[in-house]
């Protein structure tokens, strides 16, 4: 079995004056193509260093990433990687956003704005392609950030608790939306959490981070699909998995 | 029909700020500014009417003139054209130290910013140079370029240089990391970013650069003047006073601070523009 992205023996560490924090350590995992792997750990487990190193934004300090058999360098484009925190350019309207991973690949100015008026369609943004990032609620920014890294046509996909600071509800909502948007699209998604549910709610696979990135457990999800968290919740072995993932991720922190 | 498309909950979720016309009257709509104005107006009625009054009685007009005597002199002034000429030469050295000035800064600032090690080693000497007074640069300009325009637009092209240098720089340095890194992850070219993260971005620093030298342009324009020149405004309140003409100082003051209204107005509008996609309340 060959994944489309391994990543073997990852080392990452950040020299600060004499020392080095050590961030992440011997890390490897290798993803399925057209998988759902769920990344499951607590805050400061390296989840954060890992998917960094996996989009290829920083260079681990041992250790290789390696994407479709070649050996990754840099960012590419086939990556998509939707951060944490919003990273929509602000003096650029909703649908100039959208546009801007075709207009660095020198897409024509008609065929980009056709792509991104269909993608806001999609994510539900309809109607907001005039507004600014700072005239969105959190939950829109959300979307549009989605909108802007499919329009770039990634066939691997690295989430980093993108619905992390989204209330409850609205979460819910977007975690269907993008099962919805995933689906028979064949793309292979690595989502980092923090929390059992989403993991367990969204992933086919689901892999538990201990402390610098120890990987305590890696599990299948048999749940049948498609999934909602009301009836997932009553579901023998959705209460199994999750006790199951509880315990790993305590024993990951001590 | 692309409501039925729409799946339910998300016309709630997705509906952000909600707006709606209000109707207001025409004293809602402006009473503020109108109020604003008006007390402004009074402001200055006041202060001139009691400098009036006073003038001759309270104060000696010898040393502080009185405003009927300072309007009569700007009417003078303006109808032989003496105003004009010197006001002429004054602005043309503004605007052309406030160009050469600006460009200069912001050019060099957005450059060097985004060169880290170029930036960390020429940091102090710049920092030195800023520190100079620009007025002590004035005998060595005299000398270099001689006392005509030259002199003076160098002068205040030295002073809005670093004010537009520093602020730009600390903009690009300011960069969002994350931004920067959102381009990377779409296979932008370092040109990409420079073009689409850091030059948008740092505008703001520009922005204020210009803003904050618009005074200092005019500052040097005017030492430049004052320390050697036979034309322009600064000329002309050397040569009132020097004949212990204050109301001929007086007048010179106020179409300075005409100029420097008129100015700032003009850089509060390039800013608006360009700040558009701020939210409301942190538009400078």
């Amino acid at each position: 079995m060959t994944g489309v992205l391994a990543a073997e023996r990852l080392t990452k560490q950040f020299a600060k004056d004499d020392q080095a924090i050590v961030a992440l350590r011997e890390f490897s995992l290798t993803v399925e193509e057209g998988s759902f792997v769920t990344v499951l750990g607590r805050s400061g487990c390296g989840k954060s260093t890992m998917l960094n190193l996996l989009a290829g934004l920083t260079e681990p300090s041992d250790g290789a990433v390696t994407y479709r058999g070649r050996k990754l360098s840099g960012p590419d484009i086939d990556i998509g990687y939707l951060t944490q925190s919003d990273t929509l350019m602000p003096w650029r309207d909703v649908q100039r956003n959208v546009e801007m991973p075709l207009e660095i690949r020198g897409v024509r100015a008609e065929e980009r704005r056709g792509t991104a008026a269909e993608l806001l369609e999609r994510v539900g943004l309809k109607g907001f392609e005039k507004h600014y990032p700072r005239e969105l609620s959190g939950g829109m920014r959300r979307r549009a950030s989605l909108a802007r890294m499919l329009a770039g046509t990634p066939r691997t996909l690295l989430m980093d608790e993108p619905f992390g600071a989204l209330d409850a509800q609205l979460r819910t909502e977007l975690q269907e939306e993008l099962l919805r948007l995933w689906q028979g699209s064949g793309q292979t998604v690595v989502f980092v959490t923090h929390d059992i549910e989403e993991a367990l709610l969204l992933g086919d696979r689901i892999v538990v981070l201990g402390q610098l990135g120890r990987v305590v457990a890696d599990r299948e999800v048999g749940l049948e699909r498609p999934r909602t968290l009301d009836t997932l919740r009553v579901d023998p072995a959705f209460v199994e998995l999750h006790t199951a993932m509880a315990a790993a991720l305590k024993e990951g922190s001590s | 029909m692309t409501e039925q498309l729409v799946s339910p909950g998300r016309q709630t979720s997705a509906g952000g700020p909600v707006r709606i016309p209000v109707e207001r009257t025409w004293w809602q709509r402006h009473g503020r500014t109108t109020t604003v104005w008006a007390l402004r107006l009074l402001l200055v009625t006041v202060l001139l009417a009691g400098w009036q009054m006073t003038a001759g009685s309270l104060f000696d007009i010898t040393f502080t003139s009185k405003p009927s005597a300072i309007a009569g002199r700007l009417g003078e002034w303006s109808a032989d054209g003496t105003l004009w000429t010197h006001s002429l030469v004054t602005i043309q050295e503004i605007v052309y130290g406030f160009l050469l000035g600006a460009v200069a800064g912001a050019v060099v600032g957005f450059v060097l910013a985004s060169l880290q090690l170029a930036y960390r080693v020429i940091d102090p000497f710049m920092m030195a140079l800023y520190s100079i007074p620009k007025v002590a640069l004035a005998p060595l300009f005299i000398v270099w370029f001689g006392i005509g325009m030259h002199m003076k637009v160098l002068l205040a092209a030295a002073t809005v240089f670093f004010l537009v240098f520093l602020n730009t720089a600390a903009g690009v340095r300011e960069v969002d990391r994350g931004l920067v890194d959102a381009v990377r992850l779409m296979g932008g070219s370092r040109k990409d970013i420079a073009l689409k993260v850091v030059l948008p971005s740092s505008m703001t620093g520009v922005l204020t650069g210009l803003k904050v030298a618009i005074p200092y342009a005019l500052i040097g324009a005017v030492i430049g003047e004052l320390v050697a020149s036979n034309q322009g405004l600064g000329y002309l309140i050397n040569d009132a006073a020097a004949q212990f003409d204050t109301a001929g100082v007086f007048a010179t003051l106020v179409v300075l601070s005409v100029i420097a209204a008129v100015l700032n107005v003009l850089v509060g509008l390039i800013g608006r523009r360009v700040n558009r996609w701020k939210p409301v309340e942190a538009r400078g």
